[in-house]
């Protein structure tokens, strides 16, 4: 690991300074960071560890909607009673991330900011259709996820925290890759007031909805209506894992699974 | 350019001056000499080195040493007095290990484990172990381990 500067705020206006005095790179839980740096793929100058400032730390029901801080480590998410009754696909996604260590130590933030293209939160923020509160501004998680490791936050713009709207129903299953446990292919689908949305983790640079499965769903929201639907390899994935080929067979299997998993609720 | 931390260390208070660069397991090993936290992979996948930080288990190989400021931390030297843990003597008893390099963090992992599922049965067990690997293929024995242990650490708990 190359040398690093380190602060350690404990208010988001501290926190927002030093990255913006320093140009140096915020530090959630440090589960990709950390790794990324050890390999020294990673060199930032300073870390601004987010670890102190309970601002960024907590989970409510709002108006209706469901606010997690970004500080909130998937262990927790987890476990909390308000997720597992508000959006208990959410909690379950968030008890199948990673290993008990790594879920103990990431961050719902950390995750959606690194934009990992296998990430699961990703998955769900945009099924759900979640909006992301940051320092600045409130983006819609449409608008979000623009490639690999790349999102819409801007320099010193930090993720304050995910709002969710508590949908009738919703359900993420993903097929694990067994070495890494990220998502060979992870799909997510929810139901919110009429409308069906299913997004996809592990296809593409980052995760993206299906139209082609949202267009099945919405006329008949089966697993049936998932299996149905045959998609293009074309833009998907290949590695040492799996073909494009065998994502795009993937991907509405997973997803009718996720559909029974929704309906049984 | 270094920075001070100050932790708990099995029950102890412990105050150093470090580069930002290390890590827990290195703080751990190198700084205070607690080799019972192993180094496996150093890449967080094999749980060797795992530790709890307030109680949840983490993997210290992938934790910068400054996370975890003013924390309690609990090594494997840490987990048992005069006697070994309940876990510990359960991975004797059942075999639990054959060179006994990934033990430390089977053992951490387990406690915590059992804390969170006091009446794990074998399926719970083996998800929950999913960040340890051993390489001696001995999983059979450390899951029977981890049995005896739960229901160890359950009597321990009813007599207290």
């Amino acid at each position: 690991m190359y040398e690093v500067a380190y602060e350690r705020p404990r208010t988001l206006n501290d926190a927002v300074r030093l990255i913006r005095q320093t140009g140096g790179r915020p530090l959630a839980g440090g589960q990709s960071l950390v790794a990324a740096m050890k390999l020294r793929l990673a060199d930032h100058g300073t870390l601004v560890d987010l670890g102190a400032v309970d601002e960024l730390r907590g989970i409510r029901l709002e108006d209706g909607h469901l606010v997690i801080g970004a500080m909130m480590r998937h262990a927790e998410v987890a476990e909390s009673s308000v997720v597992q009754r508000a959006i208990p696909a959410l909690a379950r996604l968030a008890e199948g991330i990673g290993d008990r260590q790594v879920r103990n130590m990431g961050t719902v933030g950390g995750s959606l900011a690194n934009s990992d293209p296998a990430a699961c939160y990703p998955a769900a923020v945009l099924a759900i259709g979640a909006s992301i509160q940051t320092t600045e501004r409130v983006i819609p998680a449409d608008a979000f996820f623009l490639g690999m490791y790349e999102t819409a936050l801007q320099e010193g713009e930090l993720i304050t925290a995910l709002r969710f709207p508590v949908p009738l129903a919703a359900a993420y299953i993903k097929f694990e890759q067994p070495a890494s446990q990220f998502a060979l292919v992870g799909v997510c689908v929810a139901r919110t007031s009429g409308v069906v949305r299913v997004a996809v983790t592990g296809g593409r640079y980052c995760a993206y909805r299906c139209t082609e499965l949202e267009q099945a769903l919405q006329h008949t929201f089966t697993p049936q209506a998932a299996r149905g639907i045959h998609l293009p390899a074309d833009d998907l994935f290949s590695d040492l894992h799996a073909t494009a080929e065998y994502r795009a067979h993937l991907i509405p299997v997973i997803c009718a699974r996720a559909v029974a998993a929704a309906l049984a609720g | 350019m270094t920075t001070s931390i100050s932790i708990t260390v099995n029950g102890q208070s412990v105050q150093r001056d470090i580069s930002a660069r290390t890590l827990l397991s290195d703080l751990l090993r190198d700084h205070l000499g607690l080799t019972g936290t192993h180094r496996g992979c150093d890449t967080a996948q094999c749980g060797a080195c795992t530790v709890h930080v307030d109680d949840r288990a983490v993997k210290s190989c992938s934790v910068l040493a400054l996370q975890v400021q003013g924390t309690e931390v609990t090594t494997i030297e840490g987990l048992g007095g005069a006697q070994m843990h309940p876990m510990q003597q359960a991975f004797k008893d059942q075999h639990g290990l054959q060179c006994g390099f990934c033990t430390p963090g089977m053992v951490m992992s387990a406690v915590d484990l059992v804390r969170r599922y006091p009446h794990a049965d074998e399926r719970t067990v083996r998800k929950e172990l999913n960040g340890n690997l051993c390489r001696c293929t001995g999983y059979q024995n450390i899951v029977q381990a981890v049995l005896q242990g739960a229901a160890a650490m359950a009597e321990v708990a009813k007599t207290r």
